[in-house]
């Protein structure tokens, strides 16, 4: 199907009433896993996710550690091979699937309450999380897997160009590492390697429990148990580093057989502990977070048809996030785009947004409260992001109050404070030709880059 | 299997059906699923509404029958591009103004084409569903068609044809594929059109396209969430209700001819992973001549891939290693006569023949074999399960209920779905795989990849400090 954007899933206004935010109920449990749930009676489903501090923020020397192991668990565990595994799931109509990124590596488990049911698919949960196989056969079959992967982004500008982008923008602090991995790591990648990341992250010390749906506390607190059980005890990640600023902005091209060129612009800038990070979502918001009610929508969409996608993120992980601005255009336009989009970077930093687009973006943000979490599973995703983060339990509830409190001002310090226009990392993913153009555009303008980019998840 | 999981496993069947199928078990379907209320304006609009108290939460979605499947030689995509102008302005409403006032709700919105039907959707508070029907009944009827604002427009639309098809090269050999496997139906040509027609639109095929197809009598309006139905139909009638019908002029048929042998073809692209599409000519629900064939369909597309226990996860993906990615494709909702596709690609070192040799392999067994009931019966439960777990999503639920409305099958075959994949036995996915997946139907795609340069040199090569 063709859709007319990318669509953030942000959003939304109006004072929910409180009635409507989701209780967070919070323990430890024996073995120190900290477990969060939110009952929701409606459906006779659950929903678990648990969430390790094992992206491939801890990969190290080896890119793509997190991730082989991540896809390793569910290929064995226990007494189960790959396929007992599967057919079990399968004939329990549950639902099982993992992921990794920078920060976190995680195991998701979607299935119907019936407590037969329910028992069999987190008895099955807690092997894949806690025993698992890591058999030779099975390591050289996802390495396969993986180098496929590999080469599959290495076909496409985008993944290209967000890959380049990290490594740029954050040079030698973790996140810099692609959570693919490269050919080279993923190849050399041994058994040993996955069983030590694994021994060492996969530990109740290191894990956050999310469950939300149709559970009375006691059943929940059995549940949370009893899925983290055949983890040790093991020790919390250790901190990451603060990410670095580069020192100037640099400009990278990369030549690639493609119509378009893609361009993102960006740079390390705030964490998600940050308390700017309020002011400064709701300017990224104005500046090209909103659907189609943003600056860069507006310039280089709707006004000069340069692009289809376009938008600016902010990431903010457990170090510093990304701040992106990204779009895709003909290659012959490149060098007028980027130039663009930089100009509207400078000059939101400088000016701010004025008093109708902050009141706007603020109408918009706290109007669609209600759309965050309006299922199991936007509510998961909200609670196991406060949970990992270690957010407070009133997040949700106070977030509407803490926009409504952001003014003019706040934003244009915070984005003073975390934008710095003359270390912004480019990146031009496109033919040949479209590079010249960037180049020359970039002399003239003595502009340095700024960008937004696809970061966060879009629905479509 | 070990005995004693073969017990749990009967009784888990049991006691999943049989709950899910209200025969009384501990398993508590709590809220049976709130009925689905439909009305019929007098001018002919459908107005489908569903109650889901929830989340303090209301998607509403307009439905147009009209796609690229009712498209013509030299306009294809027509109906996207007609789907972008609808954010464009009426005589109300300035160009982009819609999605101001929606963001000042609070809301979400977009809109989507495809091959049966365009859509548009808002999500909101519930209390502000009449700010999306206000807007939806103006765009109606009242858009302003602008040739500035087209031409404009258009480089968006390239754009996305770019990003979507042109850079990506598996999304490209599907493009050809189809319109290769089809010969006079329409579903050969691409949704978002091709490059030369989207160059060539002019402001009156925008502006027939609109008066054609735009109007309350062929329109379905959806509406999902904490909202009471006999408010909601109040609202339509005000909002809707002062449009006037259309005369809508006759659909051509265009069935598909028959094929009478297979098909196939290459296509060669920078890439670094060749890509294999194979595709059976068959009915959809809404063509077929035997009731239960598509449901036989998309039973044995779950045989072959339903979940990751069914054949070809664990035959090609895990035993014999040959493929990283297979999927199958069955469009048991399409309007029109459709294709039982198989894609995906090998792992590294097999070649794209030998994983097409092991596919056509795995549909040869299923012609030969009777599927064992272990495999019926765990398709049967995934089916019951998804069916609880449809209701997390009050979009998805809406999306449900408009394309059946938008296909002509209306939105009570949702209802049918579990059972009739219930009542599927092994003797007729037998049938069907011996009826449909034929030579004779058959086209193959292969993207074979053509040499791209090697990245790391260049961007190595071509780094620099920054200029300005």
């Amino acid at each position: 199907m063709y859709i007319r954007f990318y669509l953030p899933l942000l959003l939304a206004l109006l004072a929910a009433p409180a009635a409507a935010t989701p209780n967070i109920e919070h323990w430890h449990t024996a073995n120190g896993a900290r477990v969060y749930f939110v009952p929701t009676r409606e459906l006779p489903m659950v929903d678990i996710k648990l969430v390790f501090d094992g992206g491939s923020a801890r990969d190290k020397n080896l890119p793509g550690l997190a991730r082989f192991t991540n896809s390793m668990l569910q290929e064995g565990a226990g007494p189960y091979d790959a396929d007992a595994i599967a057919e079990r799931l399968a004939m329990l109509g549950a639902e099982l699937s993992t992921e990794s990124a920078r920060d976190m590596a995680s195991v998701r488990l979607r299935v119907l309450s019936d407590p037969v049911v329910r028992d069999q698919a987190v008895e099955l949960m807690q092997w894949i999380v806690g025993k698992p196989a890591f058999a030779p056969d099975t390591l050289r079959r996802v390495r396969g897997q993986l180098l496929v992967e590999l080469q599959e982004e290495q076909q496409s500008p985008s993944d290209v160009a967000t890959r380049t982008f990290y490594a740029n923008a954050f040079e030698d602090h973790p996140y810099s590492l692609p959570p693919s991995g490269t050919e080279a790591s993923i190849s050399a990648i041994q058994r040993a390697d996955v069983q030590r990341f694994h021994q060492r992250y996969y530990v109740s010390q290191n894990v956050v429990v999310v469950i939300v749906g149709d559970l009375d506390r006691a059943q929940a607190e059995l549940l949370a148990t009893r899925v983290v059980d055949r983890l040790p005890e093991g020790a919390p990640a250790s901190e990451l580093p603060t990410a670095p600023l580069i020192e100037a902005s640099t400009n990278r091209s990369i030549d690639f057989p493609s119509a378009q060129t893609h361009i993102f612009v960006g740079q390390p800038a705030l964490s998600r502990l940050d308390d700017d990070y309020y002011a400064f979502y709701v300017g990224n918001h104005i500046l090209g977070g909103g659907d189609f009610v943003s600056l860069l929508f507006e310039e280089i969409r709707e006004r000069r048809g340069l692009a289809y996608s376009v938008g600016s993120d902010i990431a903010p992980m457990r170090a510093e996030g990304p701040f992106i601005m990204r779009l895709q255009t003909r290659s012959e336009k490149a060098g007028e785009a980027v130039e663009l989009m930089r100009t509207l970077l400078i000059r939101f930093v400088n000016e701010g947004p004025t008093a109708e687009q902050l009141a706007a973006a603020k109408k918009n943000i706290t109007g669609g409260f209600p759309l965050r979490i309006d299922s199991n599973r936007n509510i998961m995703s909200y609670v196991a992001m406060i949970g990992f983060y270690g957010l407070p339990l009133d997040y949700l509830s106070t977030f509407n109050g803490r926009i409504d409190a952001i003014t003019a001002d706040d934003v244009r310090r915070v984005f003073a404070r975390h934008i710095h226009p003359q270390r912004l990392v480019t990146v031009m993913v496109g033919p040949e030709s479209s590079s010249g153009n960037h180049e020359l555009g970039a002399t003239k303008a003595s502009i340095p880059a700024n960008g937004a980019s696809s970061i966060s998840e879009r629905r479509h | 299997m070990f005995d004693w999981w073969d017990g749990v496993y009967k009784r888990i069947i049991a006691h999943a059906l049989a709950t899910a199928f209200g025969l009384g078990t501990p398993m508590v379907f709590a809220k049976e699923a709130s009925p689905v209320q439909e009305f019929m304006l007098e001018n002919g609009l459908k107005l489908i509404v569903k109650e889901d108290r929830r989340a303090p939460v209301v998607v509403s979605q307009v439905w147009y029958k009209v796609g690229s499947g009712y498209e013509y030689s030299g306009i294809t995509g027509i109906s996207h591009m007609l789907e972008h102008m609808m954010f464009k302005g009426t005589d109300e409403l300035a160009p982009g103004e819609f999605s101001r006032i929606i963001a000042a709700q609070g809301g979400t919105e977009n809109a989507f084409t495809s091959y049966d039907y365009t859509a548009y959707f808002q999500e909101l508070e519930k209390s502000r569903l009449e700010v999306s029907f206000k807007l939806e009944a103006d765009r109606m009827r009242d858009l302003r068609l602008s040739s500035d604002v087209l031409a404009l427009e258009k480089q968006v639309v390239m754009e996305e044809r770019r990003l979507r098809t042109d850079d990506d090269p598996q999304s490209l050999t599907l493009e050809h594929f189809r319109a290769v496997a089809f010969k006079n139906s329409p579903y050969r040509n691409p949704v978002i059109g091709w490059m030369t027609d989207i160059e060539n639109y002019q402001i009156n095929d925008l502006q027939s396209w609109y008066r054609q197809w735009y109007a309350p009598n062929n329109a379905v309006v959806v509406v999902v969430g904490d909202v009471d139905p006999a408010q909601v139909k109040a609202l339509a009638d005000k909002h809707f209700g002062k449009l006037a019908a259309v005369e809508l002029d006759d659909i051509k048929p265009r069935r598909e001819v028959s094929q009478f042998g297979p098909q196939r073809m290459t296509v060669s692209r920078p890439a670094k992973v060749p890509y294999l599409l194979l595709g059976y000519q068959a009915p959809s629900l809404a063509t077929t001549e035997v009731g239960w064939e598509p449901y036989a369909l998309i039973v044995l597309a779950a045989i072959f891939d339903g979940n990751e226990g069914s054949r070809f996860g664990k035959t090609l993906r895990r035993g014999q290693q040959l493929a990283a990615q297979l999927m199958v494709d069955y469009g048991l909702y399409d309007r029109k006569s459709t294709l039982f596709m198989i894609a995906g690609y090998p792992t590294p070192g097999t070649g794209v023949d030998v994983l097409e040799t092991a596919v056509l392999g795995e549909v040869a067994r299923a012609q030969r074999e009777l599927v064992t009931d272990e495999e019926l019966d765990r398709i049967k439960i995934q089916v019951v399960a998804e069916d609880v777990y449809a209701g997390d999503s009050m979009f998805y639920q809406a999306m449900q209920l408009g394309q059946l409305e938008a296909v002509g099958l209306g939105w009570q075959r949702r209802d049918e779905f579990v059972d009739r994949v219930k009542a599927v036995t092994a003797e007729q996915v037998q049938a069907v795989a011996n009826k449909y997946l034929v030579e004779q139907g058959l086209t193959v795609a292969v993207l074979e990849p053509k040499a791209m340069q090697d990245q790391e040199a260049a961007s190595h090569n071509r780094q620099d400090p920054d200029v300005h």
